[in-house]
């Protein structure tokens, strides 16, 4: 007993003087509750969507009223043609495009049943569900209205007009052509935040960092000696996890995957800068995996991988926004879903670049050349 | 060659927060010497010898350490120097070969393979080459650390506590090793707690506190002590030093095997301080002071002037 309570005491101690596991303990958990608890949101409301209205009838007008009341949809622009639509929808500016055909009131009152074209962006079939599930009943709803009295029978019972869902990139809704590009995003930032932010605290760690510093080097060699291996590894991932999309998930890859490659290598490379950034902070090893953790829970939960990343409240969106992983999902899922090229990718590769850059100069200027 | 500095430096300070813990020291050593450099735990010999291949930025000081700037060209030192850390700071999960390959690539040496294949040789390595570093025993250890400091062919090696933990015969191997280096004219700084190497050394510098005490050859730090130690022999030692201590002319009393020495700063002081006890059955007799006797003196001295 009195042995057992001196491993106690001496545990309590150790953990005591460690400050940063002290704040894992306290920290892990509040930012978990504040994450599951307020950002996080599977019934995503207020979806950007635009509208191309042709139609100059009154009845248009009342049924894109009766639509932005019900609290899913939100217009943000309003287009004129379908090319706009679709690049709206490529780059992901908007979820849903609402188009109001020419004539819709005249042919409305006239009983032919105009149809309503609803077009989503699908690629995370959650983030649509729900909105789309309710347009049925919204579109009812929002003309009954203008169909009383002598105009009733024009709700029929097939409804006073044809509601046509196109949903884009995904039209199965199988979450996997979603889930899986997506883990390719995942799997690096925990992998490259988590083997560089190790591999030099290890050298630390076990006393070779006094040796490395005495011998006549230059921090950037150090630097990029350290990187380069671990961005062939990086690779080595994202072919594993292309060739498993391909023939195990049968996901559609319409895009250029050179383009990916590309596009991946800047990724992985703001995700070694955020390790090597760590490393220049943490002590030790367990530190560097702890700050890893740390930086990967709010990218697993803010970056739109696990939860739709416009269900979230404005703060966690800006919060994902700093994060690499969120534009590069937006990337992955747009070049093999959704076919983009270089013009549609280019904003979020810079906002990757931007990060990469900060995260590297400060983990240059933190590298030490000295012990002091 | 011989006559020319390897290391001149003046007024090495270097300052953790409130400790000082290299505090103004001075220290020249000649090319091809073997400098020991002695001093207490804790004492300031490591910062100085990182000081001094650019590991640490000195607060104060200047000099050269092989003609090179020592503030402003620690690069070029780099290139020059062999450093061997206090502990085992190579890479324990690569073999002995790739270790010795790192580093000759890390200096650019010349025919690196040729470099690599005869350090191996020349240290006997050869049967364990492919052993990982981190299955080697300390003597074996000791060994492959002097062979990766010093394949880049430097000119002075700064070897921190080198035999720490080295059993007696590749300690004694080590130090031969050491002399015919230093005969072909390679310079030595290398801090040690034992006294047996302090004397296999050209000269020594002794600090303690991040002071410079003394510094010479064995004999000059010996003679400039003014120590005078009596060797006392016979039954209760322990009783007697007891009683010695704190005697008026006795600095210190020290159990060595089965004698005790006697030593203080005063000799006719001392003489009539152990009179009283010259008496059958110990056994006194006058000897030269010895290394360890001056350096426990010293050790003595810094402590009572840090209480004061």
């Amino acid at each position: 007993m009195a042995r057992l309570w001196a491993v106690v005491v001496k545990e309590f101690l150790q953990v005591r003087r460690d400050r940063m596991t002290f704040a894992m303990i306290l920290g892990i958990p509040l930012i978990q509750l504040i994450l599951f608890g307020f950002a996080i949101n599977s019934d995503p409301k207020h979806l950007p969507a635009a509208i191309l209205l042709a139609d100059d009838g009154p009845q248009g007008r009342t049924l894109l009223y009766g639509i932005q009341n019900s609290s899913y949809f939100d217009f943000t622009r309003a287009l004129r043609t379908e090319l706009e639509a679709r690049q709206a929808l490529a780059r992901g500016e908007v979820q849903f495009v609402i188009s109001i055909p020419e004539n819709f009131s005249r042919e409305l009152l006239r009983g032919k049943q105009p149809s309503v074209l609803v077009e989503a962006d699908a690629t995370d079939p959650s983030a649509t569900g729900q909105a789309i599930a309710s347009l049925r009943s919204l579109l009812d709803s929002s003309l009954q209205n203008d169909l009383k009295g002598p105009l009733s029978f024009l709700a029929g019972t097939e409804g006073p007009v044809d509601l046509r869902i196109h949903p884009l990139y995904n039209p199965d809704a199988i979450t996997q052509y979603n889930i899986v590009p997506g883990l390719m995003g995942v799997v690096l930032t925990m992998e490259m935040v988590m083997i560089t932010g190790l591999a030099m605290t290890r050298e630390r760690e076990r006393g070779t960092m006094e040796n490395l510093l005495s011998m006549p080097t230059r921090p950037v060699e150090v630097l990029m000696g350290k990187i380069i291996p671990y961005v062939l590894l990086g690779y080595v991932q994202v072919t594993l996890i292309l060739i498993a999309a391909r023939f195990l998930f049968h996901v559609p890859m319409v895009g250029n995957i050179i383009l990916l490659l590309l596009v991946a290598l800047i990724f992985i490379a703001a995700n070694l800068a955020m390790g090597v950034t760590i490393s220049t902070v943490a002590k030790n090893q367990l530190q560097a995996m702890q700050m890893a953790f740390f930086f990967f829970l709010p990218s697993i939960l803010l970056s739109g991988f696990m939860f739709p990343f416009r269900g979230m409240p404005h703060w966690a969106q800006m919060i994902g926004e700093i994060l690499p992983l969120t534009h590069f999902l937006r990337i992955v899922r747009g070049i093999l879903l959704k076919g983009n090229g270089v013009k549609e990718v280019s904003l979020q590769v810079w906002q990757i670049a931007l990060f990469a850059t900060i995260a590297l100069s400060i983990g240059i200027k933190r590298y030490r050349r000295t012990l002091d | 060659m011989s006559d020319a500095l390897a290391i001149d430096v003046r007024g090495m300070t270097k300052r953790f927060g409130r400790l000082t813990a290299v505090d103004h020291i001075d220290l020249q050593v000649r090319a091809g010497e073997i400098c020991g450099f002695l001093g207490p735990n804790g004492s300031g010999k490591t910062t100085f010898i990182r000081m001094l291949c650019g590991l640490l930025r000195p607060d104060d000081g200047q000099g050269t350490c092989l003609g090179e700037n020592v503030i402003t060209g620690s690069e070029e030192i780099k290139r020059q120097v062999g450093y061997m850390t206090q502990r085992f700071s190579f890479w324990e999960d690569l073999s002995i070969v790739e270790n010795l390959d790192f580093v000759a690539r890390m200096y650019s040496v010349k025919n690196r393979r040729e470099a690599v294949r005869s350090s191996i040789e020349r240290l006997g390595l050869g049967e364990r080459q492919k052993q990982l570093a981190g299955q080697l025993s300390g003597g074996w250890k000791q060994r492959l650390a002097l062979a990766a400091c010093m394949i880049h062919d430097p000119k002075l090696l700064l070897l921190d506590e080198p035999t720490a933990g080295v059993d007696p015969k590749a300690r004694r191997d080590f130090w031969e090793e050491i002399h015919r280096l230093a005969a072909e004219g390679l310079t030595f700084l290398i801090a040690t707690h034992y006294m047996d190497e302090a004397e296999r050394c050209h000269r020594l510098a002794y600090i303690a506190k991040g002071k410079l005490l003394t510094h010479g050859t064995v004999s000059e730090v010996i003679a400039e002590a003014h120590l005078t130690t009596w060797s006392v022999s016979g039954p209760d030692l322990l009783a007697l030093s007891d009683q010695l201590q704190g005697r008026p002319g006795v600095q210190q009393a020290v159990a060595f095997g089965n004698a005790l020495h006697v030593s203080g700063g005063d000799a006719a002081a001392l003489e009539q301080a152990i009179q009283p006890f010259r008496t059958s059955p110990h056994e006194w007799r006058q000897v030269e002071s010895g290394l360890e006797d001056v350096f426990i003196h010293l050790m003595d001295e810094t402590h009572h002037n840090a209480l004061e």
